[in-house]
């Protein structure tokens, strides 16, 4: 890699990572920058370490080796998943995971940023500015007529925007989104592709995603993860005429 | 947010007035020969439901509302019970059988005097600090291991039973000091009056009621805050509530150390009503009743738990008289009917029954659908 060294240029630093489960190397000398803003999409066959990234970045997994850094030189190996995302870094799931029995609204309040503590929560009151920013989420997600209805009775693709809208809630600085589109109707995965675009700048997003057409919409750069670690990065156009890629895609030689 | 719905208002203002005001006054004011008379007995039988309701209540804001099933509230009651039950035994004085200043367990297994962690329980505030301490202290150490290890579902449940079973072989020991399997009997005052006077064991009753009125008004308030969304948050999608900053370790860790004080409560209540206190109250079976009265009542809901301590424990005097052998049978039975055909237990049935109600109503007038949406939706839990 001959990349500059990380600066504060950099939202997300990951050097020489490595992740080992039960022999199996899921991540494998992985480096990864990413740009404060950037809107990165990356793809990769199954298997090829997507999720385990994910896991090292958001602190469900710890890697054996490497470092894994946010923004100003934030060691994220030594801190646990929520006090991570209290860094800033929200991250959707790839089947929905809302709260069924609380209302849309009621989603979104319990994920604004604010106070996290026992104490706190026991004496917390709805102040009016959660209000207002609760209802520009809602604008963003297009769920405001849903408001008072309960998340378990939301579409699938609903649900998926309201997670998305519960990761805003928190205004992160980087948000890692799985297979958005998975299970979406051609029109709901075209208009999360919209909602993505339009995050674009505010906050550093990385997709993770399977659906070309849909990575054809709102890809920027592409990294492609083979193995655990990076095969290549390019536009899409590039990516897809790479050599190796199609390879690994399509299986025509075998690699090693 | 409204605390109460039009119904529950009226439902808790009825049982209320029932229980504190018009069931004291039948059994004080009536002569024994009137028929509207209450007997000492129903008194007593009520009483200790009212402590089973306390009971259900803290199984319920775990497993219905957080999603935890503990198999070990009776561990908790039992501490409650045996704080309560060490501050009765000391009140006897030298009125037991061997007529010496300490317990009669202790005359029989050899001692002649206190042994010191004895001394301070003659005081009753020290004996209800200590109902608070102890299984507070012991539901926070177990409740931060298991909850740091993130241990979840069956595992926790599993865990809960051995820690239970544990304590039960414990003060099964005589060398524990606390009666081993016999526990403690033969009780005779309370703050100085006999504990087998009615009007002891009346003010005994309201004080129950009392108790549990302000249990649940408390868990009540607590579900209407910010805690008890994210509570009913970790039960639906904890990963959820991770991945949004809270440590739900310390959330848990927070309801369970309640609910083990609530569970001691209910115990410190119901020993001097039922005059006795021994290891089988800590038996994993008596978990496992709770946890079936408010799978029978209703979990999720605070009403629920009230009315299935109450209606399967109605049932289990009558079945234990007409029926003794049968009695486990029937409650295995109850159980998975109520799973399988009444999940939401007695306070859904209406809801339930509206429902198939309106589906009937509907194949009757196939030409003329009728919207069954708001049946069909799912009930939204308090």
């Amino acid at each position: 890699m001959t990349q500059d060294p990380p600066t504060t240029k950099f939202v997300l630093t990951l050097e020489g990572v490595n992740k080992t489960f039960d022999g199996f190397k899921a991540i494998s000398d992985l480096n990864f920058y990413m740009d404060k803003g950037e809107l990165r999409t990356i793809i990769g066959p199954n298997g090829a370490g997507k999720s385990t990234m994910m896991d090292i970045i958001t602190g469900r997994t710890r890697p054996d080796t490497g470092k894994v850094e946010f923004d100003f030189n934030t060691d994220l190996t030594t801190m646990n998943v929520p006090e991570i995302n209290r860094l800033g870094i929200g991250r959707k799931f790839q089947t929905p995971s809302v709260y069924i029995h609380h209302t849309v609204f009621e989603n979104l309040l319990l994920s604004l940023k604010g106070p996290r503590g026992v104490f706190q929560a026991l004496f917390a009151r709805t102040t009016s500015e959660q209000r207002d920013r609760i209802e520009a989420v809602l604008k963003t997600i297009g769920l405001t007529a849903k408001k008072d209805d309960l998340a378990g009775s939301l579409s699938h693709g609903q649900k998926q925007w309201l997670e998305i809208g519960m990761l805003l809630a928190q205004d992160p600085k980087l948000l890692l989104v799985d297979e958005p589109a998975a299970g979406m109707t051609d029109e709901e995965t075209h208009k999360t592709g919209e909602l993505l675009l339009s995050l674009e700048g505010k906050h550093s997003i990385i997709v993770i995603e399977h659906d070309m057409a849909f990575v054809r919409q709102i890809a920027r750069k592409v990294t492609v993860l083979h193995q655990g670690h990076v095969l290549c990065e390019g536009t899409v156009d590039e990516v897809q005429n790479d050599e190796r890629v199609k390879e690994v895609y399509l299986g025509r030689k075998k690699k090693n | 947010m409204r605390l109460f719905s039009k119904w529950e208002l009226i439902g808790v203002g009825a049982a209320v007035l029932l229980m504190l005001v018009i069931l004291p006054c039948l059994n004080a004011f009536t002569p024994e020969s009137s028929w509207l008379h209450v007997s000492n007995f129903t008194i007593t039988v009520y009483g200790k439901y009212l402590c089973y309701a306390m009971l259900a209540i803290s199984v319920d804001l775990l497993w219905g509302y957080t999603g935890l099933l503990s198999l070990g509230q009776s561990l908790f009651f039992a501490l409650g019970g045996y704080m309560m039950g060490m501050y009765l035994m000391r009140m006897i004085g030298d009125l037991g059988q061997y007529h010496q200043p300490i317990p009669d367990f202790l005359v029989f297994l050899g001692w002649s005097t206190l042994p010191a962690f004895w001394k301070p329980f003659s005081s009753l505030p020290f004996a209800m600090l200590m109902a608070i301490v102890l299984p507070g202290l012991l539901a926070g150490i177990f409740g931060y291991l298991a909850f740091r290890s993130r241990i979840r579902g069956v595992y926790f449940s599993i865990l809960t039973q051995a820690l239970t079973y544990a304590a039960c072989l414990l003060f099964f020991r005589n060398s524990l000091l606390l009666g081993g399997n016999n526990g403690f009997t033969d009780f005779k005052f309370i703050l100085g009056h006999d504990t087998r006077e009615p009007a002891t064991q009346r003010g005994l009753f309201v004080a129950s009621g009392v108790a549990l009125l302000l249990v649940y008004l408390f868990c009540k308030w607590l579900t209407t805050t910010k805690f008890g969304k994210v509570k009913r948050a970790i039960r639906d999608s904890e990963n959820r509530v991770m991945f949004s900053g809270y440590s739900t370790a310390n959330f848990k860790l927070f309801i369970f150390v309640l609910a083990s004080l609530i569970a001691s409560l209910a115990g410190v209540l119901y020993v001097p009503q039922v005059g006795i206190i021994n290891p089988s109250e800590m038996s994993t079976d008596k978990s496992l009743e709770a946890v079936v009265w408010v799978a029978v009542g209703g979990r999720g809901t605070l009403v629920g738990p009230v009315i299935g301590a109450f209606a399967v424990n109605a049932m289990k005097s009558w079945a234990t008289r007409a029926y003794p052998d049968l009695w486990l049978m029937f409650l295995g039975t109850m159980f998975i009917v109520v799973t399988i055909f009444m999940p939401k237990g007695i306070v859904g049935l209406p809801a339930q029954l509206k429902a198939v109600y309106q589906k009937m109503a509907q194949k009757n007038n196939a030409g003329f659908p009728v919207p069954v949406d708001a049946a069909v939706q799912p009930v939204k839990p308090e």
